[in-house]
């Protein structure tokens, strides 16, 4: 537990060197990269360690994007903002979660699929509140330079991505986690054991939606513009899924390195293939769940396996 | 009757309008071993899941020890002392052995001193999960599987350890050993509500047995009297 933290703190330290390049491609790249890491790492407590496809990701980042827009609308300063953001997904993902969380496989991942677009709805039909279809404008930060604004705004996902991080190493090594992987493999199991199933499963959602909350507030800072059918896109939901099974679901770095890796892959194949990235990029991920389908963590259990037959 | 472990009376239950228990009078006491048979489809599942409250019941009285479990989840029956190994034994698969045995202490608070004590008993007791504790439970044979789910259930230190079909799909030689293995936990001071389908094993196990039928207990008594009893012999012995 104590090397997993050092290792992200050695991490953040690394990536805090990003914005001295001074370079605002690597910085915006650099900060949708650790946007992403949330998204992954959230969709990780839910999905990877208590087994449940959620497609709420976007659905919390939506939220979380117009409940920071908003209350900055009403004057809250950025910061309390986007603690409001975390709040209002914290609540909402704990409410929805014990309603969502009777149905288990293909049906939660269906009926969670549908909340985002109930949120769009909501949101797009909300014109005094939130703009409706026409968006919603945010104050722009006095801060001297751009420069200084995407470095900052860099330093506060890296700060959350960090939390996240935290977070989920702190859940792996607790109760909840061990309970957590039990309800994976077997729910009925971890019942009958005496493991409080709905509460564990509750938890884990609530984690999931928290940070994803705060990060659409932040991003929702960032760009100073958000619409509905850009925050609450199922693409954030799917990606999140998909940047976990690159790296490696239930594990603590598995969803980081999924996240880059898909940054990495998403960037490089759309300069590639302008015409057809989103084709491209679909083969890449249906070749690597194929070969890879514990995530690239795997390789390293590559080497273990033969010493572990023998064992 | 010695003094009563498990005492049900009027104990009716189902699952959604389906009722599958129609008013049930059961005990087992202290330190006995008592076997529930009956066909497929009598209710002996639904029982036990009813008993360790993975099902509420609808109606009727559960009192074990001094604790009145009619109405407990599951958590509240492992902590009164009620352990619960179901049919088919439902192991957490890709977890190694020795973590199911670890997760069937979860709910305990004595001390990792206590557990770990307890896991060693069970390495006594079962000796092939010592061999194979660092193993995935998903990958032992059936009757090592069965041997690992009774070990997990015995690691939330119960005083009543219900098995749900004990013998289900195993090899005669390991029923054979399972039950002498048992018989040891029960000297040890354990008390035990077996469903099992093989009559005959039942009967030999068990002090006592109850006979169940279409939700209904149709029969009680000690085992040898049921033996040579003329009706359980022709239903469920195959021989007159």
């Amino acid at each position: 537990m104590k090397r997993a933290l050092l290792i992200g703190v050695l991490l953040s330290g690394v990536l805090a060197l990003v914005p001295l390049t001074n370079d605002a491609y690597w910085l915006r790249l650099g900060t949708t990269m650790l946007m992403y890491g949330v998204l992954a790492l959230s969709w990780n407590f839910i999905g990877g360690m208590a087994g449940y496809p959620s497609f709420a990701v976007a659905a919390f980042l939506g939220l979380g994007a117009y409940t920071g827009a908003v209350a900055q609308k009403f004057g809250l300063p950025m910061g309390w903002a986007w603690v409001a953001a975390g709040l209002s997904a914290l609540l909402f993902a704990t409410l929805l979660g014990a309603a969502l969380l009777r149905l288990r496989g293909h049906y939660f991942a269906i009926a969670s699929l549908v909340v985002a677009e109930v949120l769009r709805e909501l949101v797009n039909s909300a014109t005094e509140l939130t703009g409706g279809g026409m968006g919603l404008n945010l104050p722009v930060p006095s801060m001297i330079s751009v420069q200084a604004q995407a470095s900052f705004f860099f330093y506060a996902m890296l700060a959350l991505v960090l939390l996240t991080f935290v977070a989920t190493v702190i859940t792996t090594h607790s109760r909840l986690g061990f309970g957590l992987r039990c309800i994976q493999q077997n729910e009925a199991a971890a019942d009958m054991l005496g493991v409080n199933t709905t509460a564990f499963k509750i938890a884990a959602f609530a984690l999931s939606g928290v940070f994803v909350g705060i990060a659409g507030a932040i991003y929702a800072s960032w760009v100073h513009y958000i619409e509905p059918p850009d925050v609450f896109d199922v693409l954030y939901s799917v990606k999140a899924i998909v940047m976990v099974l690159l790296g490696g679901a239930g594990s603590v770095f598995g969803p980081l390195l999924g996240a880059a890796a898909f940054l990495t892959l998403e960037e490089l194949v759309w300069r590639k293939f302008l015409e057809v990235h989103t084709g491209v990029l679909g083969l890449l991920i249906v070749l690597l769940v194929m070969f890879l389908p514990r995530g690239v963590l795997s390789i390293t259990q590559l080497w273990k396996r033969p010493k572990d037959h023998r064992a | 009757m010695t003094q009563a472990l498990l005492r049900v009376q009027g104990l009716t239950g189902g699952y959604g309008d389906v009722q599958v228990l129609w008013g049930l009078d059961l005990e087992v006491a202290r330190g006995e071993i008592v076997c529930l048979v009956g066909s497929n489809g009598a209710g002996k599942t639904t029982l036990m899941r009813t008993l360790s409250g993975l099902i509420p019941a609808r109606a009727g009285h559960i009192q074990f020890g001094d604790v009145d479990l009619s109405y407990a989840n599951p958590e509240r029956a492992l902590r009164a002392g009620l352990a619960h190994v179901p049919e088919g034994r439902r192991l957490f698969s890709a977890m190694s052995v020795r973590d199911n045995l670890l997760m069937g202490a979860y709910l305990r608070e004595d001390g990792v001193g206590a557990i770990n004590a307890d896991l060693e008993r069970m390495y006594v007791h079962f000796p092939i999960l010592k061999q194979r504790h660092h193993q995935a439970a998903g990958t032992l044979s059936g009757g090592e599987q069965q041997m690992c789910a009774i070990a997990r259930g015995l690691m939330g230190a119960p005083r009543l350890l219900l098995i749900d079909e004990l013998s289900l799909g195993l090899a005669p030689a390991i029923i054979e050993q399972l039950c002498d293995t048992l018989r040891g936990l029960h000297r040890e001071g354990l008390s035990l509500l077996v469903v099992e389908q093989d009559v005959a094993t039942a009967l030999e196990l068990a002090s006592r047995a109850y006979v169940m039928d279409t939700g209904r207990i149709t029969r009680h008594g000690q085992s040898d009297t049921l033996r040579h009893d003329p009706a359980i012999r022709e239903a469920y012995l195959g021989a007159l």
